[in-house]
């Protein structure tokens, strides 16, 4: 246990394995380590980043579906006011022509009167003529009593 | 082990025997050699007997502090270096999770105390604290078990412990203590000088008892820090000597240090990385104020 040169010999070897641990050992350990924080921190950054999209998409489909569903609903309405409206025209239509159908129906009927009237009253004198001759037996002169006969028909 | 305590001629020579370094050194023309001779020229020689050993002076080297030293600061380095080697910033795996987490440990209490920018700090304080790990932990190493297989391949004295040795302990704090120097010269410059003149009195009147009383403290550290560590460990591999003579002494007592050896051993577990952890903290504390400006 005596004190002598070994003291000198550890300060040079330990001066040599300090050395070469700076030089050699430290640098390339440390900078895995730090690539690997940084990695991490890269990775954990990107999942942060990932949620906050996800979040964002996820509004953007709510905003998305919510437009759609009023727009589709704003179809819906404008298709059946559209129906309704169609519905209404159709019903309009039909009843002018009915209308149009009666009364040309009606024209019809009263052109037919008219007519059956117009034959009447050209036949009233006639018939009238016919009918008197029968009651009074004798021959009627028409000429003489035609004045009479158009005034009745008139009147018809 | 029991044969083997019985080959010396008393518990004394065991121990001394296992207390002394194989030597490598100078020695004197004069010196009396171990078969009795007397040595005619002056020429280093690796001793053989603790009578040539004590007759080399300063110019002599433990062969066996040296080896081991060398040894596991090779094996630390060489087991980090291929760690660093083959690094990679993906999942870390088996060696490479160890070792970094050592690094990291290191290097969070680097960030802890010293607060400059020196990239050589953490390095120093890795180093230091494995190396001195593993120098104290060859103390769990059964204190017989190298010595005697080195001694009957021909080797007749060999200390594995590298902290048991104060040359290797001093040096390793005088290394450190160098460096203190070093950093307080360039980052204070002459400011180191005006710094241990002029504190803790400043006044130029008490220039001289400043100096006396900072230089007393400057040179305490390095002192205190080898001197902590070695005498921690020499203390323990004493015990371990002497729970390793009682092997020798009877059935009875070899059960008995058996049991002792072990209870040492364990308590000698939170030692090891407790003196290694201490001589790191301290060389960051130091490295730290020899950058600090006041």
């Amino acid at each position: 246990m005596n004190f002598n040169a070994t003291f000198i010999g550890q300060i040079v070897v330990f001066a040599i394995f300090v050395w070469f641990c700076a030089k050699f050992v430290w640098p390339p350990i440390m900078d895995a380590m730090q690539a690997r924080q940084k990695k991490i921190a890269e990775g954990l950054d990107s999942a942060d980043r990932a949620a906050k999209d996800l979040e964002l998409a996820q509004h953007d489909v709510a905003k998305k579906l919510q437009e759609a569903k009023q727009e589709a609903a704003a179809i819906l309405e404008q298709a059946n006011k559209r129906a309704a409206q169609l519905v209404d025209e159709a019903k309009a239509e039909a009843r002018v022509e009915g209308e149009r159908i009666v009364a040309a129906a009606q024209s019809e009927v009263d052109k037919e009167v008219n007519a059956a009237r117009e034959e009447l009253r050209s036949r009233i004198s006639e018939l009238t003529l016919a009918g008197a001759e029968r009651i009074l037996g004798s021959e009627v002169d028409a000429k003489k009593h035609s004045e009479l006969l158009d005034k009745l028909a008139a009147e018809l | 082990m029991a044969s083997e305590a019985g080959s010396y001629a008393n518990a004394g020579e065991y121990i001394s025997h296992h207390l002394t370094n194989l030597t490598y050194g100078k020695l004197e023309a004069g010196a009396t050699m171990c078969d009795g001779s007397t040595l005619e020229t002056t020429q280093w020689v690796l001793g053989g007997c603790s009578a040539e050993f004590n007759q080399m002076g300063f110019m002599a080297f433990h062969v066996d502090s040296m080896i081991w030293s060398i040894l596991l600061g090779v094996i630390f380095l060489f087991t980090f270096w291929r760690v660093g080697k083959k690094a990679t910033e993906g999942v870390p795996t088996g060696m490479q999770n160890f070792v970094e987490t050592i690094v990291e440990f290191i290097d969070s209490q680097v960030r802890d105390t010293f607060h400059g920018r020196n990239p050589w700090i953490a390095p120093i304080a890795l180093t230091v604290f494995v190396w001195v790990f593993l120098s104290n932990l060859m103390d769990i190493i059964p204190v017989d078990l190298i010595p005697y297989t080195l001694e009957l391949l021909g080797v007749k004295y060999q200390k594995i412990v590298p902290s048991t040795d104060p040359n290797i302990t001093l040096g390793t704090a005088v290394f450190v203590f160098f460096l203190m120097i070093y950093y307080s010269f360039k980052v204070k410059g002459f400011g180191f000088i005006k710094e241990l003149s002029f504190t803790p009195f400043n006044h130029w009147v008490f220039v001289p008892f400043n100096l006396f009383l900072e230089l007393v403290g400057l040179i305490a550290k390095p002192f205190s820090l080898g001197l902590r560590l070695f005498g921690n460990l020499y203390a323990a591999e004493m015990i371990f000597i002497l729970i390793a003579l009682m092997f020798g002494a009877g059935i009875f007592f070899a059960v008995f240090g058996g049991v002792l050896q072990m209870a040492w051993a364990i308590f000698h577990i939170m030692v090891i990385p407790l003196q290694a952890f201490i001589f790191m903290v301290l060389t960051i504390v130091y490295l730290s104020q020899a950058h600090e400006d006041h």
